[in-house]
């Protein structure tokens, strides 16, 4: 092959790709049910801590437990309760889907329509708790 | 030919091998089985404080005090107690074993254990010698019961 023809063969343009592909879980539901799992259990371990403190003043100090008590019972911790109920719900569902995968045959196939589940299961629990949560919180005495 | 007494295992026999306890295996098993039941206590706990009723505007110390002075509750209490403490004490353990290297994940573990360890200490001191209507409290503070005692 003269050089001449050899420069007319262009070489086939390869498209940069955009996302990385040929991976099941980079990205995908599996990972961020992990993230997700991940950032509410370290947040509801730190809450436990402060729960199990304040809790035990009812033991030594039954003024100053209603005193902390009181301020659970504030908006903006209203607001925070709903947040832990979120984070507790969606770590709690999600723990059963990972049983699921672990201790089903099935379980690893359907991992990804279960997370969708687990969605939607959280979604019904806020829906039941939310509008509850704020009745109490800024409804009256 | 000359008699020599060598012992040659079985094909197949199983190399002698020390017996260890696999924690790492109990750690796992122990976050499956303990989250199943604290779905549940967890779920029952919420119901309780959070949305029957008043909900959270409920709580305050003659409210924790009815519930204690039945020993359901204590029962209850201290499940979740141990439960999720050390439910949450693995979780922890895992991730600063993923994140943390050299010393400081020693650190890091050392006040895990100490936080751990204290506060079931605490918690259960606290379930074990509750008292519903300690002396020297104010009536309107505590619950009804404890006047008619």
């Amino acid at each position: 092959m003269s050089t001449e023809a050899a420069a007319k063969i262009r070489a086939p343009k390869i498209k940069p790709l955009k996302r990385p592909v040929g991976t099941l879980y980079r990205g995908r539901e599996g990972m961020w049910s992990w993230v997700l799992h991940r950032i509410t259990g370290v947040a509801i371990f730190f809450f436990l801590l402060v729960h199990i403190l304040d809790t035990s003043l009812v033991r030594i100090w039954p003024e100053g437990y209603n005193v902390v008590i009181e301020s659970y019972k504030t908006p903006i911790m209203g607001l925070g309760e709903i947040g832990l109920v979120a984070a507790i719900g969606l770590h709690a569902l999600n723990g059963l889907r990972i049983i699921a995968i672990d201790f089903l045959r099935i379980g690893p196939r359907i991992q990804r329509l279960m997370f969708w589940i687990v969605i939607a299961l959280w979604a019904v629990l806020l829906a039941g708790f939310v509008p509850r949560q704020l009745m109490h919180i800024f409804g009256g005495e | 030919m000359t008699s020599t007494s060598t012992s040659i295992p079985l094909p197949g026999a199983k190399a002698p091998r020390r017996r260890r306890v696999n924690w790492e295996m109990w750690g796992w098993l122990y976050m499956r089985f303990s989250g199943v039941l604290l779905v549940v206590l967890i779920f029952g706990h919420l119901l309780v404080n959070l949305f029957l009723g008043d909900g959270v505007k409920a709580i305050d110390f003659a409210f924790v005090a009815g519930k204690l002075a039945d020993p359901f509750w204590i029962v209850y209490d201290m499940l979740l107690l141990w439960l999720a403490l050390i439910h949450g004490a693995n979780g922890m353990r895992t991730i600063i074993n993923d994140y943390a290297r050299g010393r400081l994940r020693v650190v890091f573990l050392v006040l895990l254990a100490a936080a751990t360890v204290s506060l079931l200490v605490l918690g259960s001191l606290v379930l074990t010698t509750f008292n519903p209507c300690p002396t020297g409290t104010p009536a309107d503070l505590l619950p009804q019961f404890c006047s008619t005692l």
